[in-house]
């Protein structure tokens, strides 16, 4: 049976995950890059018509487009390196209280450390499958600071069993990329 | 070049364009369904299993496969007999453009240092054009590729002694994808260029990567080097998006050239799963056909 999330995300929707779990998000996700993070981090400022508090966020930049009403709809967004984003995202997390990260591929050490003290988990996205993520969005309910342009603007939308999600960094801070780069390591090893 | 004549060609490339951002092209998607095929891992069959559905899903929507279309480069082999050789950049740049607005492309393009994104694609030295001639031709041979952040990464180049050999050149591939690769969407198309200097060898990587999968190179030893770098990788197993499995790679060509004795350059160009390029050969009529896809643009 699919585990679904569902904003906003209690602690104890995420508390028992493990690394390397699959689960889906229905509810509201947010589009969140590196200009994003630079806003929220640096200049300490939040977006304005959406609390991030108890929410989730996706590293992507989508292309959005307009249907015959003139109604802005997802038309491809797959998820973007979330490693971008390490330097960051734990003053993220402990600014907004989000509790789930999409992205492609892991984060590191900071982001995991955050995960444990604020009870938030990290979730890789298949990369490149951007029609399948796409087709589970329902609706763009909102847009803010378009001032960076289509692909780093802060994008709102509900969606329903988004995912395959897998759980790359859990609530005790187990790191699954982390621990895949060891074993790809000790193969190179081999080959040397 | 007469109004209409000039449409025309815009119209081809523009399509052209489109076409390979919806569809892969034959040989990478017949590598990327050989793959799926042949994984036993079930994670990684869970994460082919969802490539697979958005390569149809893309189809079926007539959408791009993944929302990062990249930086779009054109690589235009130009017989010095065709006839419309002043007009090419210029008919490239807007039909980037109009490809990027009618598909719709993301528009990835943002300025030199400010950052500024110009919503279309094209800026100063967008998109990337390079020109070499055919002699006794008189035809437009343009392949392009769509140049995505996260595949584009990886690349580097880096001149080794001479005496760190070809064990040197396995090395530096191989530390560059366990390092970089897994966030460049695995299974990779990899391009590899040995020449004089980094420049050179960067070069010969990207030329090398724009070859079809399936092809070696001309050079013996140098194509059973391509054959023992792919084994290597593939023992890695990185593959696919990095949540491992029994694989690392789609391809991995090689492009070499004769070097200065005292340098060993080598780069390294790598493309994601989702790899978008394509061929077309556009005669001096205007009339064309399409090489890298089998499908027509008009589908």
């Amino acid at each position: 049976m699919k585990k679904i999330l569902t904003t906003p995300i209690s602690y104890d929707q995420i508390k028992d995950l493990n690394i390397g779990d699959t689960v889906y998000l229905t509810g509201i996700l947010a589009t969140c890059r590196d200009s994003g993070h630079r806003r929220v981090v640096k200049e300490g400022r939040l977006p304005e018509r959406t609390s991030l508090k108890e929410g989730a966020i996706f590293h992507a930049g989508p292309i959005v487009g307009k249907d015959e009403n003139g109604k802005q709809y997802m038309v491809s967004i797959g998820p973007t390196t979330s490693r971008r984003m390490e330097s960051a995202e734990a003053e993220f997390i402990e600014k907004t209280g989000i509790r789930l990260v999409i992205g492609k591929g892991g984060m590191v050490d900071k982001t995991a450390a955050a995960c444990r003290e604020f009870g938030a988990i990290h979730c890789a996205y298949p990369g490149g499958c951007a029609v399948v993520a796409a087709q589970e969005v329902e609706e763009i309910t909102d847009v803010e600071w378009m001032d960076f342009g289509m692909p780093e603007a802060f994008w709102v939308m509900k969606v329903k069993e988004f995912g395959p999600l897998v759980v790359s960094i859990d609530t005790k801070g187990n790191n699954l990329f982390e621990n895949n780069k060891k074993i790809y390591e000790e193969r190179l090893k081999k080959l040397g | 070049m007469d109004g209409a004549l000039r449409q025309d060609f815009i119209n081809i490339v523009k399509d052209f364009t489109s076409m390979a951002s919806i569809y892969l092209s034959d040989d990478v998607e017949k590598a990327i369904r050989t793959i799926a095929e042949e994984e036993t891992f079930p994670m990684a069959k869970t994460m082919y299993d969802c490539i697979l559905k958005d390569l149809s899903l893309a189809a079926e929507l007539h959408r791009p496969i993944c929302q990062d279309t990249g930086v779009i480069q054109y690589f235009a082999d130009v017989g010095t007999g065709f006839p419309y050789m002043d007009d090419i950049g210029d008919v490239l740049r807007t039909a980037a453009i109009a490809a990027t607005l009618e598909t719709p492309l993301r528009p990835n393009v943002v300025e030199p240092l400010g950052e500024h994104n110009t919503g279309n694609n094209a800026g100063y030295g967008a998109p990337y054009i390079e020109y070499d001639l055919v002699p006794n031709s008189t035809d437009l041979r343009l392949r392009m590729y769509m140049a995505g952040g996260g595949c584009s990464l990886p690349g580097r180049s880096k001149v080794l002694m001479p005496l760190e050999g070809v064990e040197g050149v396995k090395n530096f591939v191989y530390r560059t994808i366990v390092d970089w690769g897994v966030n460049a969407c695995p299974p990779l198309c990899i391009g590899i260029g040995l020449g004089t200097c980094a420049a050179t060898s960067a070069m010969l990587s990207k030329k090398a990567l724009l070859r079809p999968i399936g092809t070696h190179s001309e050079y013996p030893e140098v194509a059973k080097l391509e054959d023992e770098i792919r084994d290597g990788l593939n023992s890695i197993g990185i593959a696919p998006l990095g949540f491992g499995g029994s694989r690392s790679v789609l391809s991995v060509n090689i492009e070499a050239a004769a070097h200065h004795p005292a340098t060993l350059g080598v780069g390294i160009t790598t493309g994601c799963w989702a790899t978008r390029r394509g061929e077309i050969v556009i005669h001096k009529d205007l009339s064309y056909d399409i090489i890298s896809h089998t499908r027509s643009m008009e589908a």
